[in-house]
C-alpha cells in the first residue's frame, strides 16, 4: 500500500541525509530488507497511535537537533570501579583506544562493522532478524531505519558465563552528533551475561539492540542514559527468549529533552522469566516515553513491567505497556505497574496500559497511578528534625524503590540510589 | 521550659476556631497531663505546637526556652528538641524504620551543629534502646510503620523519642488502640525518659494511662480552652464522674 504523500515526503527528507552502508554479503542482504521495512511502513507520524503521546518531529528531523554536552562536576561515572569490558562509542563510533581488548572468557566480541566481510555468522540468524519479527503488530520504524543505516555497533555471542559484564560507554562530543549503534546478543543455552550501558552517546542517538536469549541462558541489562539536557534518544530492545531463560533489565534516565525507550520481548519457551524496570526523574523541558510489548508465547512464564516517574516543573512522562498472551500461554504471571510522582500540578503523566489475553488459566494484573507526594509522611518526616527538602529525596526515592530493587546486583542499586539522591538534591519543584 | 499564651487557632481552610485562648506552662522535668472530651482541641494543640499544615494561629505564642516555636518550621521544632508522638503514627512504604531513625537523628545533630553518628555508634544506641522496648531486628528493617500493629506503632514512636532524645514530649493520645499489656511497656518505656531536664505532655482521653505515666499536673481541656487544672486527682475525678460535673461546675 502506497504512504500518504506528508508520510512519503518525510520519509525522502530524512533518506536524503543517509546512505546505506557500502558492502556485500549477508549484512548489506539484511540491510536493504531493513530498508524495505521503512519504506513500507514511513516514519512515524503524532497521528499514528502508537505516537499519540510523544511528538517524534525532532526524530524524524533530517538533521540532528543540537545538545550541549553535560558537565557531571564531581558526580563519578557510572560503573567506576567495577571489574568490567569496557568498550567505548564517540557519537556512535568505536574508539578502540579509550576501550579494551575484546577478550573475555567465555564471550566472543566482534565490531559490527568488520562481521559484514565474513560468509557465514551466527548474526545472520539475529541481525534484523528480532527487529522485523517486532514489527508486527505494531510498526517501529526507528527500529528498521536503525537496522537499515547503522554502522557501528557490537555483537556479542556469549558461549558460557562471561567472566565479567561487559559495558558499553556512549560518549557525546559533538554538539551536533547524530549517532546509529546497533548491537546484537546471542546467548547459547545456559550462557550468563551482564550488560551495562551508560552515557547520552550523541546529541541525537538511535539504538537498537538484538537479544536471542536459548534456553536457560540469562542475562542481565543496566543502563543509564545520558543527562544532557537537550539530547534526543530513540532506543529499543527486541529479545527473544527460551526454555527457563531470564532477562533483567533496568533503566535510569535522568534529564534528557527526549526520549523514547521501546521493549519488545517474546516469551518462547516453558518458564521464562523477563523482568523489565525503569526509573526516571524529569525536570522541566523533560519528555520520557516508555513503550513496552511483552508477548507471553510459552507456558508458565513470568513477566513484570516496572516504570516509576518523578516528574516536575512541566515535565512529562508516557507510559505504554502491553501484555499479550497467546493462545496456550497458560499459566502465564504478567504483571505491570507504572507510577508517576507529580511534584507539582505542571507535570503530566500519560499511561496507556494494556493486556490482551487468549488464554483462560492466567494470573495478569495491571495498574497505573499519578500522584502528588504524601504531604501526611512528609510532616511526619519533619517532625522528627528531618529538613523538608531531605524528607521529600526521602519519599522520591522510596517511590522508586520498586523499579531499583529489580536490579539483582546490591552494588550497582546502591550506587544508582545515591545518584538519583544527589540528582534530587539538586532539583526541585518550583511549584 | 515550654510556655503557652493566650493561643487561638483556626483551620486554614475553613472559619472554624479550634483553640481559644490556651495557657499551660510547663517547668523542666515537669509532667503535665492534658484531658478532655471529644472535639475540645487536645490534638490541635499538639500539631500547632509541632508545625503541622492546615492550621493558623490568630493570637497568642508558644516558646520553647524562651525561642518562638510557632514561626519555626517543623524540623526546626524538632531540632530545638520537641517531639510529638503521634496518635496515627504514619506508614512510609519503602522508607527502611532503620533508615528513617538514622536519618532523623542525623538531621538533628547536623542542625545543633553536632558530629554526625556513625553507622556502627547508631547501630549499637538503637539496638539497645530497641530491646527494652521490646522491638526486635525485623521491624527495624521493616519500611516505617508499614504492617506494624497498634501496639508496635506506639511503640516505635517512643523508640524515636529515645533515639531523639528531645526535652519536650507530647504524646497524642499514646493509649489508644492498646490493649494492657502494650500500654504498660510504652508507659515504661516513657518513664525511663522522665528525667530532670526533660518534660511531658500526656494528652490522653482516659485516666488510665494516667496509672502507669503519673502526671505532676492535669488540665482539663474543653471547647479550646483549658478550664481547669489540678493534682493528680483531677483524673481520678474524671474517672469516676465523667466530664459532666467539671463542665457544669466551670459553665
Amino acid at each position: 500500500m502506497a504512504l500518504p504523500k506528508a508520510k512519503e515526503d518525510a520519509l525522502a527528507a530524512r533518506l536524503a541525509t543517509l546512505d546505506l552502508p557500502a558492502g556485500k554479503g549477508w549484512l548489506a542482504t539484511a540491510r536493504a530488507d531493513a530498508l524495505a521495512r521503512l519504506r513500507a511502513m514511513g516514519l512515524p507520524a503524532r497521528r499514528d497511535e502508537y505516537w499519540r503521546y510523544t511528538d517524534p518531529a525532532s526524530l524524524n528531523a533530517p538533521e540532528a537537533p543540537a545538545a550541549v554536552r553535560f558537565d557531571a562536576g564531581d558526580e563519578a561515572e557510572p560503573f567506576d570501579g567495577m571489574d568490567r569490558l569496557k568498550l567505548v562509542f564517540v557519537d556512535g563510533v568505536f574508539d578502540p583506544a579509550a576501550s579494551d581488548d575484546l577478550t573475555l572468557s567465555g564471550v566472543t566480541i566482534e565490531r559490527l562493522a568488520r562481521a559484514g566481510d565474513k560468509d557465514i555468522h551466527w548474526a545472520q540468524g539475529t541481525y534484523g532478524v528480532l527487529e522485523a519479527r517486532g514489527q508486527t503488530p505494531v510498526a517501529r520504524p526507528f527500529a528498521a531505519l536503525n537496522s537499515a543505516f547503522a554502522t557501528d555497533g557490537v555483537l556479542i555471542h556469549v558461549t558460557g558465563k562471561a567472566a565479567k559484564p561487559v559495558s558499553l560507554v556512549y560518549v557525546h562530543d559533538s554538539e551536533t552528533s547524530d549517532a546509529i549503534l546497533h548491537h546484537c546478543i546471542k546467548l547459547e543455552a545456559g550462557a550468563e551475561l551482564t550488560l551495562l550501558e551508560n552515557g547520552p552517546a550523541a546529541a541525537r542517538f538511535s539504538k537498537v539492540m538484538e537479544v536471542d536469549i536459548a534456553d536457560g541462558a540469562q542475562f542481565h541489562h543496566i543502563r543509564l542514559q545520558g543527562r544532557d539536557h537537550q539530547r534526543r534518544a530513540v532506543t529499543h530492545i527486541f529479545a527473544r527468549l527460551g526454555t527457563r531463560s531470564e532477562m533483567r533489565s533496568f533503566t535510569l534516565t535522568a534529564n534528557g529533552r527526549l526520549t523514547r525507550n521501546e521493549a519488545v520481548v517474546e516469551l518462547n519457551g516453558a518458564e521464562g522469566r523477563a523482568h523489565l524496570a525503569g526509573a526516571t526523574v524529569g525536570d522541566g523541558d523533560f519528555h520520557h516515553d516508555d513503550t513496552v510489548f511483552v508477548t507471553h508465547a510459552a507456558e508458565a512464564c513470568e513477566s513484570r513491567q516496572v516504570f516509576k516517574k518523578v516528574l516536575m516543573n512541566g515535565a512529562t512522562g508516557v507510559f505504554q505497556g502491553k501484555i499479550l498472551v497467546k493462545p496456550g500461554a497458560q499459566k502465564t504471571d504478567g504483571y505491570q505497574i507504572s507510577q508517576s510522582l507529580l511534584l507539582d500540578e505542571d507535570s503530566q503523566f500519560l499511561a496507556k496500559p494494556e493486556l490482551e489475553i487468549y488464554a483462560d488459566d492466567v494470573k495478569c494484573s495491571h495498574g497505573s497511578t499519578s500522584g502528588a507526594i504524601d504531604e501526611t509522611a512528609l510532616f511526619y518526616l519533619q517532625s522528627r528534625g528531618v529538613p523538608r527538602r531531605t524528607a521529600q529525596a526521602l519519599l522520591v526515592l522510596a517511590f522508586l524503590a520498586e523499579a531499583i530493587q529489580e536490579i539483582a546486583d546490591e552494588r550497582i542499586a546502591e550506587d544508582i540510589a545515591g545518584r538519583l539522591e544527589r540528582w534530587l538534591a539538586r532539583h526541585g519543584s518550583r511549584g | 521550659m515550654l510556655q503557652i499564651k493566650n493561643l487561638h487557632v483556626k483551620l486554614e481552610e475553613e472559619d472554624k476556631v479550634i483553640l481559644r485562648g490556651v495557657d499551660l506552662s510547663i517547668g523542666p522535668g515537669e509532667v503535665h497531663a492534658i484531658m478532655g472530651p471529644n472535639g475540645s482541641g487536645k490534638s490541635t494543640l499538639s500539631y500547632v505546637l509541632s508545625g503541622r499544615d492546615g492550621y493558623e494561629v490568630t493570637e497568642g505564642s508558644a516558646t520553647l526556652d524562651g525561642q518562638e516555636l510557632l514561626e519555626m518550621e517543623p524540623e526546626e521544632r524538632a531540632a530545638a528538641g520537641l517531639f510529638l508522638a503521634f496518635q496515627y503514627p504514619v506508614e512510609i512504604p519503602g522508607v527502611g524504620n532503620m533508615t528513617f531513625l538514622r536519618t532523623a537523628v542525623n538531621a538533628q545533630r547536623k542542625a545543633r551543629g553536632e558530629e554526625e553518628l556513625s553507622a556502627g555508634d547508631f547501630l549499637k544506641v538503637v539496638r539497645e534502646k530497641a530491646k527494652t522496648l521490646k522491638i526486635d531486628a525485623e521491624m527495624l528493617k521493616r519500611p516505617v510503620n508499614v504492617g506494624f500493629s497498634g501496639g508496635e506503632k506506639k511503640r516505635n514512636e517512643i523508640l524515636q523519642m529515645a533515639m531523639l532524645e528531645p526535652r519536650m514530649c507530647i504524646l497524642d493520645e499514646t493509649d489508644s488502640g492498646l490493649d494492657v499489656d502494650a500500654m504498660k511497656l510504652v508507659a515504661d518505656g516513657v518513664n525511663a525518659l522522665r528525667s530532670e531536664g526533660r518534660s511531658f505532655l500526656v494528652i490522653t482521653h482516659y485516666q488510665r494511662l494516667l496509672d502507669h505515666i503519673k502526671p505532676d499536673v492535669v488540665h482539663i481541656m474543653a471547647a479550646g480552652r483549658i478550664i481547669k487544672t489540678g493534682g493528680p486527682e483531677l483524673a481520678l475525678e474524671v474517672e469516676q464522674n465523667g466530664y459532666a460535673d467539671i463542665l457544669n461546675e466551670v459553665g
